[in-house]
């Protein structure tokens, strides 16, 4: 965080406080109202490849090397030092399960021109797996990247307030997180957490569907079952659960932001609920 | 808290159930299992946490005479992946490649062609993994089965966790010696007796405990 000079002070040009809007700074957040009176799915992200969009898969690694893949922007490996510090370092081993190149895959298929980056969190070791996870996110966080792809969860309580923090911390600092949802009866984290963007699975076929759920906390259903796609070895699978659902949501969203650069995360989320299957999808 | 957790261990190792019940029923589980989803074969897999390892501890179909006791790394692999991400997931791969699921294939020498895995989550834990493997080809997957295999995910855990429960208490008996054998011993007596013998058991005890000054 920058601290302030106090003395340097100037009400006109400093940054607005950021819990109250004096009279004088109204006009200073004036913002261009550029919404179309219908909000469509083909405004959204017609035309859209993801150019530009920065994704960062949260997961096992990425096989590079794989064709439905491609070249990642940066991969890094997330693990725990002699002295218990959380270090991000290159990755030069890949992926040690297949599931985040599957992750990977997906996102290339969908938002073939965003600029994919792989931050390792598992295989390094299983003790201390979930602060590990936590360092990963944070590493992801403080990148900047605009959609960071967490098909993992963690069901450890200690943790969950360090991680609706960097949760909201993402939040603000306009970068989405899109978590998986839990489909069995037990409580897990991020993907409660508000500041989120939830995901469960659909049936249908369309990678593009996606369906608002007027039930919370699960927020979004994406596609996650039967879904092709790359793992280890060059190799092609049929897969589902909702880790598999997170990508594509994650592809709607770089999908978005390409070509709406300037949305936060609470207006991506307005826009996703408008442009739902089940709202005003696709017309 | 008590003060005294190896005599309640011993209590317990006397009156819970022995580890060869909750064996028993982990092996029903994952024949259930098999049998509801039409499966070749379905297992059951615990952490050790000591060694970071994942180890068969029940299996039925496929594999079941050779697997149970088999060892891999829990960092790695399909399973390890669902233990650590606390994840269902399902795979099927559409190409029968030999590589595929090779932590199961390197022990058995059977290749399944998919499988379905789910974490076995109790409290804030993750205990294991429940695979279901080589699901009839000829069906597509539904989220009703992904359901079905959370719910069986679900006992499976509770199960594992009074498994555990009972291994814990029986190694606190062993280390504890004699004295903690007797207690269980008597623990165990007075469970199995009935209306009022058990009525006169429980008043002796008393008598014995206030006579102990406890």
């Amino acid at each position: 965080m920058q601290d302030v000079d106090a003395h340097s002070w100037d009400a006109s040009k400093a940054a607005l406080p950021a819990w109250s809007l004096p009279k004088h700074a109204v006009d200073r957040i004036a913002l261009p109202a550029d919404w179309p009176e219908h909000v469509t799915r083909e405004w959204a992200l017609g035309g859209s490849t993801g150019e530009g969009v920065r994704v960062c898969i949260l997961d096992s690694g990425v096989d590079a090397s794989h064709p439905l893949v491609g070249e990642l922007e940066s991969a890094v490996v997330i693990s725990m030092d002699e002295d218990d510090e959380i270090v991000a370092s290159e990755d030069t081993e890949g992926d040690v399960s297949g599931h985040g190149t599957a992750c990977a895959g997906i996102v290339r298929r969908l938002a073939p021109d965003a600029r994919i980056s792989s931050v390792r969190v598992l295989g390094s070791s299983f003790t201390g797996s979930g602060a590990v996870l936590l360092g990963g996110l944070r590493y992801a966080i403080e990148e900047g990247f605009d959609v960071i792809n967490m098909s993992l969860s963690t069901t450890k309580k200690p943790f969950a307030s360090v991680l609706h923090e960097l949760a909201d911390n993402a939040y603000f600092n306009r970068t989405v997180l899109v978590a998986s949802a839990h489909n069995m009866p037990v409580e897990s984290y991020p993907w409660r957490f508000s500041s989120v963007i939830s995901v469960g699975s659909h049936e249908e076929p369309d990678p593009l569907d996606f369906f608002y759920n007027p039930s919370p906390p699960v927020e979004f259903f994406g596609r996650g079952v039967n879904v092709e796609v790359p793992w280890l070895g060059g190799r092609v699978l049929t897969v589902s659960g909702n880790s598999f659902a997170t990508p594509h949501m994650t592809s709607i969203c770089a999908l978005i932001l390409a070509k709406h650069h300037e949305l936060t995360p609470f207006q991506l989320k307005s826009v996703l609920y408008l442009t739902a299957t089940n709202v005003g999808g696709g017309k | 808290m008590t003060e005294q957790p190896d005599l309640r261990a011993a209590v317990a190792a006397g009156v819970v159930g022995s580890e060869e019940s909750f064996r028993a029923l982990l092996s029903a589980i994952v024949e259930v299992a098999r049998s509801i989803f039409g499966a070749k074969a379905s297992s059951i897999l615990l952490l050790d946490e000591e060694t970071e390892e994942l180890v068969f501890e029940a299996v039925v179909g496929e594999g079941e005479d050779t697997l149970r006791g088999t060892r891999f790394p829990a960092g790695t692999g399909i399973a390890g992946w669902v233990l650590a991400t606390r994840t269902p997931l399902v795979i099927e791969d559409v190409g029968n490649d030999p590589r595929f699921a090779s932590d199961v294939a390197e022990g058995t020498g059977y290749v399944p062609k998919g499988l379905m895995a789910a974490p076995l989550l109790h409290e804030e834990g993750a205990l294991g993994v429940l695979s279901v493997l080589d699901r009839p080809e000829q069906t597509l997957f539904t989220l009703q089965e992904m359901e079905l295999l959370g719910l069986f995910a679900h006992q499976a855990a509770i199960a594992v966790d009074l498994l555990l429960k009972a291994r814990k208490a029986e190694l606190l008996l062993q280390e504890g010696g004699r004295e903690l054998e007797v207690v269980a011993r008597l623990a165990t007596a007075v469970d199995r007796l009935e209306d009022e013998q058990r009525d006169a058991g429980l008043k002796l005890l008393n008598h014995l405990a206030r006579t102990l000054g406890a």
